[in-house]
Order: C-alpha cells, then sequence, then structure tokens
C-alpha cells in the first residue's frame, strides 16, 4: 500500500512528461514519508540504493538465522533433562521459523530465497560473526541465550520501528520469541550457577568466552561503520553501533550479578559522570579476522550449511516433479 | 533407580523419547527449511508425550538418563537411524500409522492412558499427514526420489512386525491393529507408484525384540550420546 505522500506525489507526478521529472517526484515523496516515521511498502517507490541495503541486511539477518540453528543444535541430542531438551529443540525450531519469515521479507524487495540461500552459500553475503564460535560444552547453551540472544535483542527492538514495513512487521514477531529464548537462557545459567561447583564453572567459563563475541555483534565503532549513516538517514537503522553496545553492557552488568557470574573484562567499572560502565577495548583484530572467514568455526558452518543444501537437492528435485505431474492431471481432468 | 514394571507406560513413552531424539538429530541438516520446522516439529511433539507417558511409570529424566539399553522398550523401528530423508520418512510413515491406529483405539476406552492418547491422536494425525504427504512426493517424484523411497519401505519393512506383539497392560486387537495398519500403509505405498515390500513384515528373530530390550546396535550408540553429559554429574539438577 502506498503511503500518503506518495500516493500524493504520484499524483502529482503524473503531471510532467519527462522521466526525471516522475523520479524527482518519486524521490522527494519517499523522503517526506520516511521523515514523516510512514512505511515504506513493497509497491512503493524507493531508491535503489534503500532497497540493496534492505536486501543485504534483511538476507544477512535472515542468513544468521539458519546458520544459528548450528551451535545450538549441536546439543539437542545431549541436552542433560527432557525439559532442557524440548526447549532448545522447541529455540532451535523458532530460528528456522525466523529464517523463513526473513527471506519472505527480503523477497517482497525482489529477489528470491534460492537467490540468498545461494549467495549464502557461495560466501558473497555473510551472517553474523557470533556463530562461527563453538558451543563446547551445555553451559554454552545458556550463554548464547542470555548473552548472544540478548545482544540480537537490543540491536532488534529498534527495527521493529524500522522505515521498511515487512522488515519492521517480521521484527515484531521475531523479538517476542526473541526475548522469550533469553530468559530461558538466563534461567538455564542460573540453574548452572546454583548448582554443584562443576556446574557453577562451566557457567563461568561459557560467558568467559562468549561475552567479548558478544559485544562484536554491534558491529564496527561507529568511525568505521560504513553503512551506519545512510541507514540511520533511511531509519532502517535507529541507534549507532557505539549506542547499542553501551546500552546492552549496562544491561549486563547487572545480570551477571545476580547470576553470581563474572564478566571477563578487569576494566569493566561504572562510571558516575556518563551514567555508564565503561568497558574495555574489543579485539577488533579477531572481530575482522572472523568475518575475513578466519574464526574457529566459520568452515564447518558453511559447509555444513552447503552440505544439508545439497543433499537435499533431490528431495525438493522430487516435490517440484510432483506438483508438476499432479497439477498438470487437475488440468487435464479440468479439461476432460 | 526406581525398578519399575510398568510395561505399557515404557513402551509407549520410549517409542516417543527415541523417535524423537533421532528427529532431533536433523536440526540444521534438512533438505528445506520448511523441514527443518515440521521435523523438529514432530519432536518435540513426541518429546512432550514421552514426558507424560514416562512420568506415569516415575521420573522421566532417570528413566531417559539412567537406564542402559537393556532396559529400554521402544521398538527397534524407530530407533533405527536416520539414514537419508526417505528412510526417515519411511520410519515416520510406518510409526505415525501404527501410533494414530493405537492411539485412536486408546482414546477411545477408558484405560488409564485414554486422557493422553485423546491429546497425542491429533498430534499424531499430523504426523501421519506429513508422513504420506512425503512418501506420495518421493515415491511418485523423480526416477531417484522413487528409487530411493522404495529402498527405504524396503529395508526398514523388517522392523515393522514388531509392532504388533502385545504389550502387557494395553488392550488391543493386535491382529486388527496389524490389518488396519497393513490396509493404511498399503494404500499409500501404492499411490505413491511404489510396491508393498513382500514377505512377512518381521524378520524372523527381531520380532518383538525391542520390548524385551533387545536392541539393535545404533542404539547403544545413540544413549551414550543422549546420557553422557547427565551421567557425568551425578545427582546434579539443570
Amino acid at each position: 500500500m502506498a503511503t500518503a505522500a506518495q500516493r500524493a506525489a504520484r499524483t502529482r507526478a503524473d503531471g510532467p512528461a519527462d522521466e526525471t521529472g516522475f523520479a524527482a517526484a518519486y524521490e522527494t515523496a519517499f523522503d517526506a514519508a520516511v521523515a514523516a516515521d510512514e512505511r515504506i511498502e513493497p509497491r512503493d517507490w524507493m531508491p535503489e540504493a534503500y532497497r540493496a541495503t534492505l536486501v543485504r541486511q534483511i538476507a544477512q539477518h535472515a542468513h544468521s538465522e539458519i546458520i544459528g540453528m548450528q551451535p545450538e543444535a549441536n546439543w539437542i541430542t545431549r541436552a542433560p533433562s527432557l525439559r532442557r531438551k524440548a526447549i532448545l529443540m522447541a529455540k532451535v525450531q523458532d530460528e528456522a521459523g525466523h529464517g523463513l519469515y526473513l527471506y519472505s521479507a527480503a523477497e517482497t524487495l525482489g529477489t528470491s530465497r534460492d537467490e540468498l540461500l545461494d549467495k549464502l552459500h557461495s560466501g558473497r553475503q555473510k551472517y553474523s560473526s557470533i556463530f562461527n564460535y563453538p558451543t563446547l560444552t551445555w553451559a554454552d547453551v545458556g550463554a548464547i541465550g542470555w548473552l548472544v540472544d540478548g545482544a540480537a535483542i537490543t540491536n532488534q527492538v529498534p527495527l521493529c520501528r524500522c522505515s521498511y514495513g515487512p522488515y519492521a512487521r517480521a521484527m515484531v514477531r521475531i523479538c517476542k520469541e526473541e526475548s522469550f529464548h533469553q530468559r530461558q537462557g538466563y534461567e538455564l545459567l542460573l540453574a548452572l550457577s546454583r548448582g554443584t561447583p562443576e556446574q557453577h564453572a562451566m557457567a563461568q567459563d561459557a560467558v568467559d568466552r562468549w561475552w567479548w563475541p558478544s559485544l562484536m555483534m554491534f558491529g564496527p565503532p561507529d568511525d568505521e561503520s560504513q553503512h551506519s549513516a545512510q541507514s540511520m538517514e533511511w531509519k532502517i537503522k535507529r541507534h549507532s553501533n557505539d549506542e547499542l553496545r553501551q546500552r546492552f553492557v549496562d544491561i549486563c552488568v547487572p545480570q551477571a550479578e545476580s547470576l553470581g557470574l563474572t564478566l571477563p573484562d578487569p576494566e569493566l567499572v561504572w562510571n558516575e559522570e556518563r551514567g555508564h560502565h565503561d568497558f574495555g577495548e574489543i579485539d577488533w583484530t579477531e572481530f575482522r579476522e572472523v568475518l575475513k572467514g578466519n574464526g574457529p568455526c566459520n568452515e564447518q558452518r558453511i559447509t555444513q550449511r552447503r552440505r544439508a543444501h545439497e543433499e537435499g537437492a533431490w528431495v525438493r528435485d522430487a516435490a517440484a516433479a510432483y506438483a508438476r505431474k499432479h497439477t498438470a492431471e487437475e488440468h487435464g481432468k479440468a479439461a476432460a | 533407580m526406581t525398578v519399575t514394571v510398568d510395561a505399557a507406560a515404557l513402551a509407549l513413552g520410549d517409542d516417543a523419547l527415541v523417535l524423537s531424539h533421532r528427529l532431533g538429530e536433523w536440526a540444521g541438516h534438512a533438505p528445506v527449511l520448511e523441514e527443518e520446522v515440521a521435523l523438529a516439529n514432530i519432536a518435540l511433539d513426541l518429546l512432550g508425550q514421552a514426558r507424560v507417558l514416562l512420568s506415569m511409570a516415575g521420573d522421566e529424566d532417570e528413566l531417559a538418563y539412567l537406564r542402559e539399553e537393556r532396559a529400554f522398550r521402544n521398538l527397534q523401528l524407530v530407533e533405527q537411524p536416520n539414514g537419508d530423508f526417505a528412510h526417515t520418512i519411511a520410519r515416520q510413515l510406518y510409526f505415525s500409522t501404527y501410533q494414530r491406529l493405537l492411539y485412536a483405539h486408546l482414546a477411545s476406552g477408558d484405560g488409564r492412558f485414554a486422557g493422553l492418547a485423546a491429546k497425542a491422536v491429533k498430534e499424531v494425525a499430523y504426523h501421519q499427514d506429513h508422513a504420506e504427504q512425503w512418501t506420495l512426493r518421493l515415491g511418485d517424484g523423480t526416477d531417484i526420489s522413487h528409487e530411493r523411497m522404495r529402498t527405504a519401505c524396503r529395508a526398514l519393512w523388517r522392523y515393522t512386525g514388531e509392532m504388533f506383539e502385545p504389550v502387557e497392560g494395553l488392550d488391543v486387537d493386535w491382529e486388527g491393529l496389524r490389518s488396519a495398519w497393513l490396509e493404511s500403509v498399503s494404500a499409500v505405498l501404492l499411490r505413491a507408484t511404489l510396491d508393498v515390500p513382500e514377505g512377512p513384515p518381521s524378520g524372523a528373530w527381531s520380532a518383538g525384540a525391542g520390548r524385551q530390550g533387545v536392541h539393535t546396535e545404533p542404539f547403544g550408540l545413540m544413549l551414550a550420546e543422549m546420557q553422557h553429559l547427565h551421567r557425568s554429574h551425578p545427582g546434579a539438577s539443570w
């Protein structure tokens, strides 16, 4: 559905006879709609660069959900109680569902899921760097829930107000489920932290390994973030990487305390003047290496994803062949 | 741990627990995203059933994590490795048809499983529909998928006879169940352009073996993985 401002602009755009006139009028309408906090919808005119940025961002988000199933699925068969196993399976299932929502949202921009998966498999599109870290113990499942989902929520809640309607609506549904997962992860860690000394140590070790990679989820520092300024202007993004990272740190510190766990940063301290926690420097070399494909699990994650896709090709072919045959049959019956 | 003799709750509970575990192994490996959702959904339904049933027999976690292979009472069919997607679908077709007929029967009576069965039969109807739809697509899809589905149906056929061995504590007409099952499965296989595997539906030695605690080799490995963490921390809660 066109926004009010755009409909008005289109009416005006009927006037000028030349293409430039149309484009200029549409662009003005688009800018006005964004400025008025209206939602851009699939059939509305949008700048090509806006479309491309959204495809890149939504696809990367969808890929992250799909690759993100792997580190957690790694523990489904070893979950230590039936209750935890059920929670974990439901969570991994939700992630597949989130991937589906997000691929659908991306498709409204004129691409297809097949095309996007192809780009993932060939390395032309990325997924979140966090999923290149391994889940080495059961406690990692809790740390992922608490920290990784926590960071994702901090990033994603503002996306519920993103200027592109289909993405914003997908985020509303996804954020509800994510915050549920985050509470479950926290509760898992709490059970370990209050459990036997071995369980407590397992929880602390997991938090030690996941803390810094979680902070990296907010992306490069503001002065190095190439897409930020434009995305904020278009209201795809509402806050800078560093703002969101700070918000996340401030949320986590008291939560870690109530968990009875420490965060692995000797420089982490409350700054009365700023009203925020100061924290240590992120290892940006590691961040860049992981993004380049040199993290601990990059190779493993993409290989498994490709293998699932390739080994499933005959199943997808069968479904397509069956559909062709039986659609033809239905047509035959209708004609007869 | 508690010694339990609740044969019926264990048989039904172990079937659901073990098949749920096998389906959980698919997470992240399915041929298409929709199947990630569907297989996990079925696994969750089965795990939910297992928890109710095992709780009728004792403590669910003790029963799942602290029994050894010889104490499990599940069918050998459900412990079979996933194999390719066709094997998983054939296993689902055979088992969900059995489970639906059995639960429909239990739900209609007033026995101790009537409540559970009444709830579970709705889930199982979905599982059966899912398996049937895929049997049709694979059987009547491409030459390759037809061949794979045919191979899978034959390979698992020998484990189907055991489903109709009487379970102590369940008041069921097992022969009637067998013919209803055969009728339903045959109809789907024929529609899928597949033949109904020949020969007795039970490998001679294996009939009833899972229900007696005699399992196939892959099952021990499955349990080793499933139980490892729980057993490494005796007495801990999670």
